[in-house]
Protein backbone atom coordinates (compact mmCIF):
# COMPACT_ATOMS: atom_id res chain seq x y z
CA UNK A 1 0.00 0.00 0.00
CA UNK A 2 1.10 3.27 -0.07
CA UNK A 3 0.52 6.75 1.83
CA UNK A 4 -2.51 7.76 0.25
CA UNK A 5 -4.37 4.16 0.66
CA UNK A 6 -4.41 5.48 4.70
CA UNK A 7 -6.89 7.41 3.56
CA UNK A 8 -9.51 4.20 3.58
CA UNK A 9 -8.43 3.29 7.00
CA UNK A 10 -11.16 3.83 9.56
CA UNK A 11 -10.41 6.04 12.40
CA UNK A 12 -7.61 7.60 10.80
CA UNK A 13 -7.10 11.31 9.93
CA UNK A 14 -4.26 12.84 7.80
CA UNK A 15 -2.51 15.92 9.23
CA UNK A 16 0.07 16.36 6.90
CA UNK A 17 0.84 13.86 3.61
CA UNK A 18 3.84 14.45 2.32
CA UNK A 19 4.26 12.22 -0.51
CA UNK A 20 1.11 9.84 -0.90
CA UNK A 21 2.94 7.71 -3.11
CA UNK A 22 5.26 6.91 -0.86
CA UNK A 23 4.88 2.80 -0.12
CA UNK A 24 3.75 1.24 3.51
CA UNK A 25 5.67 -2.39 3.70
CA UNK A 26 5.36 -2.42 7.44
CA UNK A 27 4.00 -1.37 10.71
CA UNK A 28 6.25 -0.66 13.46
CA UNK A 29 4.70 0.38 17.43
CA UNK A 30 6.60 2.10 19.16
CA UNK A 31 6.98 4.82 21.86
CA UNK A 32 10.82 4.19 22.67
CA UNK A 33 12.55 6.16 20.42
CA UNK A 34 15.93 4.45 20.34
CA UNK A 35 14.21 0.91 20.22
CA UNK A 36 12.73 2.74 17.13
CA UNK A 37 15.67 3.57 15.85
CA UNK A 38 17.36 0.40 16.26
CA UNK A 39 14.50 -1.80 14.49
CA UNK A 40 11.94 0.03 12.45
CA UNK A 41 12.58 -0.84 8.84
CA UNK A 42 12.31 1.67 6.37
CA UNK A 43 9.27 1.75 4.34
CA UNK A 44 7.38 0.93 7.60
CA UNK A 45 4.54 3.32 9.15
CA UNK A 46 5.43 4.23 12.74
CA UNK A 47 2.71 4.03 15.38
CA UNK A 48 4.02 5.90 18.90
CA UNK A 49 2.21 8.43 21.11
CA UNK A 50 5.73 10.16 20.67
CA UNK A 51 3.44 13.71 19.06
CA UNK A 52 7.03 15.75 18.84
CA UNK A 53 9.23 17.01 16.48
CA UNK A 54 12.62 14.38 17.35
CA UNK A 55 9.60 11.54 16.02
CA UNK A 56 9.58 13.08 12.85
CA UNK A 57 13.99 13.28 12.84
CA UNK A 58 13.93 9.51 13.69
CA UNK A 59 11.50 8.74 10.83
CA UNK A 60 13.26 11.30 8.49
CA UNK A 61 16.78 9.49 8.88
CA UNK A 62 15.28 5.84 8.64
CA UNK A 63 13.27 6.58 5.50
CA UNK A 64 10.04 5.89 7.39
CA UNK A 65 6.69 6.45 5.49
CA UNK A 66 4.56 7.68 7.81
CA UNK A 67 3.84 8.52 10.98
CA UNK A 68 0.35 7.47 12.89
CA UNK A 69 -0.24 9.10 16.72
CA UNK A 70 -1.99 6.71 18.45
CA UNK A 71 -4.88 7.34 21.55
CA UNK A 72 -6.43 10.48 20.13
CA UNK A 73 -2.75 12.50 20.46
CA UNK A 74 -2.47 15.38 18.15
CA UNK A 75 0.35 16.83 16.89
CA UNK A 76 2.11 20.08 17.46
CA UNK A 77 2.76 22.85 15.44
CA UNK A 78 6.21 22.30 15.09
CA UNK A 79 6.07 18.62 14.60
CA UNK A 80 3.94 19.13 11.53
CA UNK A 81 6.35 22.10 10.50
CA UNK A 82 8.96 19.71 10.78
CA UNK A 83 7.13 16.95 9.03
CA UNK A 84 6.75 19.47 6.04
CA UNK A 85 10.71 19.96 5.71
CA UNK A 86 11.89 16.34 6.44
CA UNK A 87 8.87 15.11 4.14
CA UNK A 88 7.22 13.05 6.25
CA UNK A 89 3.49 12.23 6.49
CA UNK A 90 1.63 12.37 9.75
CA UNK A 91 -1.98 10.81 10.61
CA UNK A 92 -3.48 10.30 13.99
CA UNK A 93 -5.88 7.92 15.08
CA UNK A 94 -8.16 7.57 17.33
CA UNK A 95 -7.61 3.39 18.91
CA UNK A 96 -4.15 2.50 20.37
CA UNK A 97 -1.56 0.78 18.89
CA UNK A 98 -2.69 -2.72 18.34
CA UNK A 99 -6.27 -1.40 17.16
CA UNK A 100 -4.62 0.68 14.80
CA UNK A 101 -2.03 -1.90 13.46
CA UNK A 102 -5.09 -4.07 12.99
CA UNK A 103 -7.11 -1.67 10.82
CA UNK A 104 -4.19 -1.10 8.69
CA UNK A 105 -2.76 -4.85 7.91
CA UNK A 106 -5.64 -5.80 5.69
CA UNK A 107 -4.29 -2.84 3.42
CA UNK A 108 -0.63 -3.64 3.86
CA UNK B 1 46.91 -25.76 -29.80
CA UNK B 2 48.30 -22.65 -27.54
CA UNK B 3 48.74 -22.41 -23.96
CA UNK B 4 45.96 -20.74 -21.65
CA UNK B 5 47.62 -17.43 -21.07
CA UNK B 6 47.00 -16.94 -17.57
CA UNK B 7 49.35 -18.97 -14.45
CA UNK B 8 50.17 -18.86 -10.89
CA UNK B 9 53.12 -16.44 -11.44
CA UNK B 10 52.17 -13.37 -13.27
CA UNK B 11 48.17 -12.87 -13.14
CA UNK B 12 46.35 -10.62 -11.09
CA UNK B 13 45.35 -12.10 -7.69
CA UNK B 14 41.53 -11.73 -8.97
CA UNK B 15 42.34 -14.38 -11.45
CA UNK B 16 44.94 -16.26 -9.22
CA UNK B 17 41.99 -16.98 -6.90
CA UNK B 18 39.63 -18.12 -9.05
CA UNK B 19 42.34 -20.38 -10.71
CA UNK B 20 43.02 -22.09 -6.79
CA UNK B 21 38.99 -21.74 -6.13
CA UNK B 22 38.05 -23.62 -9.33
CA UNK B 23 38.65 -27.42 -9.17
CA UNK B 24 38.94 -29.94 -12.14
CA UNK B 25 35.88 -30.71 -11.33
CA UNK B 26 33.81 -27.57 -11.67
CA UNK B 27 35.52 -27.20 -15.76
CA UNK B 28 35.65 -30.69 -17.14
CA UNK B 29 33.03 -32.09 -19.42
CA UNK B 30 31.04 -35.19 -17.99
CA UNK B 31 29.53 -36.87 -20.52
CA UNK B 32 32.61 -38.97 -21.47
CA UNK B 33 31.98 -41.20 -24.90
CA UNK B 34 34.82 -44.15 -23.96
CA UNK B 35 35.12 -47.65 -26.07
CA UNK B 36 36.64 -50.75 -24.99
CA UNK B 37 40.46 -51.79 -25.84
CA UNK B 38 38.05 -54.80 -28.13
CA UNK B 39 37.03 -51.79 -30.31
CA UNK B 40 38.83 -51.51 -33.65
CA UNK B 41 40.70 -48.36 -34.13
CA UNK B 42 38.54 -48.57 -37.36
CA UNK B 43 34.85 -48.21 -35.00
CA UNK B 44 37.02 -45.58 -33.20
CA UNK B 45 37.89 -43.10 -35.70
CA UNK B 46 34.29 -43.18 -36.82
CA UNK B 47 33.04 -42.39 -33.41
CA UNK B 48 35.64 -39.52 -33.47
CA UNK B 49 34.26 -38.51 -36.45
CA UNK B 50 30.40 -38.44 -35.32
CA UNK B 51 31.29 -37.27 -32.36
CA UNK B 52 33.54 -34.39 -33.23
CA UNK B 53 35.98 -35.20 -30.55
CA UNK B 54 40.26 -35.65 -30.79
CA UNK B 55 40.51 -38.20 -28.65
CA UNK B 56 39.09 -41.57 -26.77
CA UNK B 57 39.64 -42.96 -23.60
CA UNK B 58 39.37 -46.70 -23.41
CA UNK B 59 37.91 -48.20 -20.74
CA UNK B 60 37.61 -51.51 -19.14
CA UNK B 61 34.27 -50.75 -16.54
CA UNK B 62 35.03 -47.58 -15.08
CA UNK B 63 38.64 -47.68 -15.21
CA UNK B 64 40.76 -45.56 -17.79
CA UNK B 65 43.38 -47.98 -19.42
CA UNK B 66 44.13 -46.05 -22.30
CA UNK B 67 43.70 -43.49 -24.96
CA UNK B 68 43.69 -43.39 -29.07
CA UNK B 69 43.85 -40.07 -30.45
CA UNK B 70 43.61 -38.76 -33.89
CA UNK B 71 47.49 -39.11 -33.90
CA UNK B 72 46.90 -42.33 -32.96
CA UNK B 73 43.87 -42.76 -35.76
CA UNK B 74 46.17 -41.32 -39.06
CA UNK B 75 49.17 -43.59 -37.96
CA UNK B 76 47.33 -46.49 -37.86
CA UNK B 77 45.68 -45.49 -41.39
CA UNK B 78 49.53 -44.90 -42.43
CA UNK B 79 50.73 -47.76 -41.41
CA UNK B 80 47.93 -50.03 -42.02
CA UNK B 81 46.64 -51.58 -38.81
CA UNK B 82 43.11 -49.71 -38.68
CA UNK B 83 40.83 -52.73 -38.20
CA UNK B 84 43.18 -53.99 -34.81
CA UNK B 85 41.75 -53.79 -31.77
CA UNK B 86 42.24 -50.42 -29.51
CA UNK B 87 44.85 -52.48 -27.47
CA UNK B 88 47.68 -53.07 -29.61
CA UNK B 89 47.87 -49.13 -30.12
CA UNK B 90 46.24 -46.96 -27.26
CA UNK B 91 48.88 -44.68 -25.81
CA UNK B 92 49.10 -46.25 -22.00
CA UNK B 93 51.25 -43.91 -20.69
CA UNK B 94 48.96 -41.33 -19.51
CA UNK B 95 49.12 -37.84 -17.75
CA UNK B 96 46.16 -37.62 -15.56
CA UNK B 97 44.17 -35.09 -13.61
CA UNK B 98 42.46 -35.57 -10.18
CA UNK B 99 39.26 -34.20 -10.24
CA UNK B 100 39.90 -32.22 -6.84
CA UNK B 101 42.90 -30.38 -8.31
CA UNK B 102 42.49 -26.82 -9.08
CA UNK B 103 42.25 -25.63 -12.04
CA UNK B 104 45.57 -24.07 -11.67
CA UNK B 105 47.33 -27.40 -12.13
CA UNK B 106 45.40 -28.22 -15.45
CA UNK B 107 46.63 -24.99 -17.04
CA UNK B 108 49.95 -26.08 -16.26
CA UNK B 109 49.71 -29.31 -17.46
CA UNK B 110 48.13 -27.98 -20.79
CA UNK B 111 51.50 -25.39 -21.65
CA UNK B 112 53.69 -28.45 -20.10
CA UNK B 113 52.47 -31.67 -22.07
CA UNK B 114 51.01 -30.22 -25.14
CA UNK B 115 47.79 -32.92 -24.87
CA UNK B 116 45.00 -31.47 -26.19
CA UNK B 117 42.64 -33.13 -23.65
CA UNK B 118 43.37 -34.51 -20.30
CA UNK B 119 41.56 -37.49 -18.74
CA UNK B 120 40.26 -36.49 -15.09
CA UNK B 121 39.63 -39.45 -12.30
CA UNK B 122 37.85 -39.54 -9.04
CA UNK B 123 39.78 -40.54 -5.61
CA UNK B 124 38.58 -44.25 -6.60
CA UNK B 125 40.49 -43.87 -9.94
CA UNK B 126 37.34 -43.96 -11.81
CA UNK B 127 37.51 -41.57 -14.79
CA UNK B 128 35.28 -39.57 -14.64
CA UNK B 129 35.45 -36.56 -17.35
CA UNK B 130 37.71 -35.12 -19.53
CA UNK B 131 38.92 -31.80 -19.74
CA UNK B 132 40.26 -29.97 -22.94
CA UNK B 133 41.17 -25.98 -22.91
CA UNK B 134 38.10 -24.98 -23.98
CA UNK B 135 36.26 -26.39 -21.21
CA UNK B 136 38.78 -24.58 -18.67
CA UNK B 137 38.91 -21.33 -20.85
CA UNK B 138 34.68 -21.30 -21.08
CA UNK B 139 34.04 -21.45 -17.43
CA UNK B 140 36.96 -19.22 -16.70
CA UNK B 141 35.32 -16.51 -18.76
CA UNK B 142 32.18 -16.79 -16.99
CA UNK B 143 33.79 -16.68 -13.68
CA UNK B 144 35.81 -13.75 -14.73
CA UNK B 145 32.85 -11.58 -15.92
CA UNK B 146 31.24 -12.32 -12.37
CA UNK B 147 34.16 -11.27 -10.92
CA UNK B 148 34.50 -7.89 -12.56
CA UNK B 149 30.91 -7.07 -11.96
CA UNK B 150 31.50 -7.21 -8.88
CA UNK B 151 34.68 -5.52 -8.67
CA UNK B 152 32.25 -2.69 -10.91
CA UNK B 153 30.24 -2.25 -8.44
CA UNK B 154 32.82 -2.22 -5.78
CA UNK B 155 34.62 0.86 -7.62
CA UNK B 156 31.93 2.95 -7.89
CA UNK B 157 31.26 2.79 -4.37
CA UNK B 158 35.08 3.52 -4.45
CA UNK B 159 34.80 6.56 -6.61
CA UNK B 160 31.63 8.49 -4.92
CA UNK B 161 33.22 7.75 -1.09
CA UNK B 162 36.42 9.51 -2.35
CA UNK B 163 34.86 12.43 -3.49
CA UNK B 164 33.87 13.09 -0.11
CA UNK B 165 37.14 11.71 1.12
CA UNK B 166 38.84 14.70 3.56
CA UNK B 167 35.52 16.24 4.53
CA UNK B 168 35.25 17.43 8.22
CA UNK B 169 31.96 18.56 9.55
CA UNK B 170 31.52 19.79 13.03
CA UNK B 171 28.25 20.42 14.17
CA UNK B 172 27.61 21.73 17.26
CA UNK B 173 25.63 20.00 20.02
CA UNK B 174 23.07 22.51 22.94
CA UNK B 175 22.48 20.73 26.36
CA UNK B 176 18.74 19.89 26.28
CA UNK B 177 18.28 21.50 22.22
CA UNK B 178 15.60 19.07 21.66
CA UNK B 179 14.29 21.49 19.77
CA UNK B 180 17.14 20.97 16.87
CA UNK B 181 18.32 17.25 17.55
CA UNK B 182 18.56 15.17 14.98
CA UNK B 183 19.81 18.04 12.62
CA UNK B 184 23.72 16.49 12.54
CA UNK B 185 22.12 13.45 11.62
CA UNK B 186 19.78 14.34 8.71
CA UNK B 187 22.89 16.48 7.23
CA UNK B 188 25.36 13.67 7.60
CA UNK B 189 22.72 10.99 5.93
CA UNK B 190 21.94 13.65 3.35
CA UNK B 191 25.63 13.65 2.69
CA UNK B 192 26.22 10.00 2.10
CA UNK B 193 22.96 9.72 0.04
CA UNK B 194 24.79 12.20 -2.10
CA UNK B 195 27.87 10.17 -2.14
CA UNK B 196 25.48 7.16 -3.30
CA UNK B 197 26.32 4.91 0.04
CA UNK B 198 24.62 1.69 0.07
CA UNK B 199 21.45 2.29 2.25
CA UNK B 200 22.17 -0.44 4.71
CA UNK B 201 25.58 1.61 5.20
CA UNK B 202 24.17 4.96 5.38
CA UNK B 203 21.07 3.34 7.82
CA UNK B 204 24.09 2.37 10.17
CA UNK B 205 25.37 5.94 10.29
CA UNK B 206 22.21 7.81 10.80
CA UNK B 207 21.70 5.01 13.80
CA UNK B 208 25.00 6.00 15.30
CA UNK B 209 24.84 9.64 14.67
CA UNK B 210 21.49 10.16 15.87
CA UNK B 211 22.41 8.33 19.29
CA UNK B 212 25.75 10.12 20.20
CA UNK B 213 23.36 13.57 18.94
CA UNK B 214 20.80 12.68 21.28
CA UNK B 215 23.20 11.70 24.40
CA UNK B 216 24.70 14.58 24.15
CA UNK B 217 21.10 16.88 24.33
CA UNK B 218 19.89 14.68 27.24
CA UNK B 219 22.83 14.25 28.86
CA UNK B 220 25.83 16.38 28.47
CA UNK B 221 26.38 20.42 29.11
CA UNK B 222 26.88 20.41 25.32
CA UNK B 223 29.71 19.52 22.91
CA UNK B 224 30.30 18.95 19.49
CA UNK B 225 29.61 15.92 16.84
CA UNK B 226 32.04 15.55 14.23
CA UNK B 227 31.39 13.54 10.82
CA UNK B 228 35.05 13.07 8.97
CA UNK B 229 35.37 10.90 5.98
CA UNK B 230 37.48 9.22 3.89
CA UNK B 231 37.67 7.21 1.22
CA UNK B 232 36.70 3.81 3.20
CA UNK B 233 35.37 5.28 6.03
CA UNK B 234 33.28 7.60 8.26
CA UNK B 235 34.42 8.67 11.52
CA UNK B 236 31.87 10.17 14.21
CA UNK B 237 33.48 11.51 17.24
CA UNK B 238 31.07 13.16 20.10
CA UNK B 239 33.09 15.37 22.62
CA UNK B 240 31.51 17.24 25.29
CA UNK B 241 32.36 19.27 27.79
CA UNK B 242 31.19 17.48 31.09
CA UNK B 243 29.97 16.33 33.24
CA UNK B 244 31.91 12.77 32.57
CA UNK B 245 29.81 9.24 32.68
CA UNK B 246 30.49 7.84 35.94
CA UNK B 247 29.58 4.32 35.20
CA UNK B 248 30.84 3.46 31.49
CA UNK B 249 30.11 -0.22 31.53
CA UNK B 250 27.02 0.62 33.16
CA UNK B 251 26.01 3.35 30.34
CA UNK B 252 27.26 0.50 27.58
CA UNK B 253 24.51 -2.37 29.11
CA UNK B 254 21.28 -2.17 27.49
CA UNK B 255 18.58 -0.92 29.68
CA UNK B 256 20.69 0.71 32.25
CA UNK B 257 19.88 4.51 32.20
CA UNK B 258 20.15 7.75 34.58
CA UNK B 259 17.14 9.58 32.36
CA UNK B 260 14.80 11.95 33.87
CA UNK B 261 11.17 10.81 34.11
CA UNK B 262 10.90 14.15 31.77
CA UNK B 263 12.96 12.66 29.10
CA UNK B 264 11.92 8.79 29.36
CA UNK B 265 8.13 10.68 28.71
CA UNK B 266 9.79 12.00 25.23
CA UNK B 267 10.72 8.96 24.78
CA UNK B 268 14.31 9.02 25.13
CA UNK B 269 16.45 7.44 28.02
CA UNK B 270 15.64 4.01 27.26
CA UNK B 271 19.65 3.08 27.83
CA UNK B 272 19.93 1.82 23.96
CA UNK B 273 21.86 4.61 23.18
CA UNK B 274 25.35 3.72 23.38
CA UNK B 275 24.17 -0.40 22.89
CA UNK B 276 22.39 1.14 20.02
CA UNK B 277 25.89 3.05 18.40
CA UNK B 278 28.29 -0.26 19.34
CA UNK B 279 26.04 -2.41 17.56
CA UNK B 280 25.68 -0.45 14.29
CA UNK B 281 29.91 0.47 13.90
CA UNK B 282 32.58 -1.17 13.08
CA UNK B 283 35.31 0.00 15.78
CA UNK B 284 34.06 2.06 18.62
CA UNK B 285 36.24 3.87 21.40
CA UNK B 286 34.79 6.07 24.78
CA UNK B 287 36.79 7.89 27.03
CA UNK B 288 35.14 9.97 30.13
CA UNK B 289 35.60 11.89 33.25
CA UNK B 290 34.11 15.34 35.01
CA UNK B 291 36.28 17.29 32.27
CA UNK B 292 33.71 15.35 29.39
CA UNK B 293 33.09 12.55 27.05
CA UNK B 294 34.79 11.17 23.65
CA UNK B 295 32.98 9.14 22.09
CA UNK B 296 34.86 7.85 18.71
CA UNK B 297 33.57 5.34 16.04
CA UNK B 298 34.13 4.39 12.37
CA UNK B 299 31.76 2.86 9.98
CA UNK B 300 33.42 1.20 6.89
CA UNK B 301 31.92 3.10 3.40
CA UNK B 302 32.72 0.18 1.59
CA UNK B 303 30.20 -2.30 1.47
CA UNK B 304 30.84 -6.22 2.84
CA UNK B 305 29.56 -9.20 0.80
CA UNK B 306 26.10 -9.07 2.94
CA UNK B 307 25.85 -5.47 2.66
CA UNK B 308 25.51 -6.10 -1.15
CA UNK B 309 22.05 -7.80 -0.78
Amino acid sequence: MTVKDLNQVEGLKAHHIADEDHAVTDIYCGDLLSDVMANAQEDSALLTIQAHKNTVAVASLLGLSVIILCNNRTPAPDMIEAAESEEISIFSSSANHYKTALAITPFL
Amino acid sequence: MSEIPINTETSSSVILELILRLKVKDVMSTNVITATKETSLRKIQQIMREERITGLPIVMGKRLVGLVSMDDIIKALDLGYIEEPAQNHMSQDLIVLDEEMPVSFAINYFSRYRYHRFPVLNKYKHLVGMVTNRDITTVLLVEINKEVERLEKLAKVHTHATEMSGEVHTYPILKNDFENAGSASTQIKKRLKEAKIPNAIIRRAAIASYELEMNMVVHSDGGTLKAEYTPTTLTLTAQDTGPGISDIEGALTPGWSTASEWIRSLGFGAGMGLPNVKNVVDTFFIESDVRGTTVSCTINLIPKEEDQA
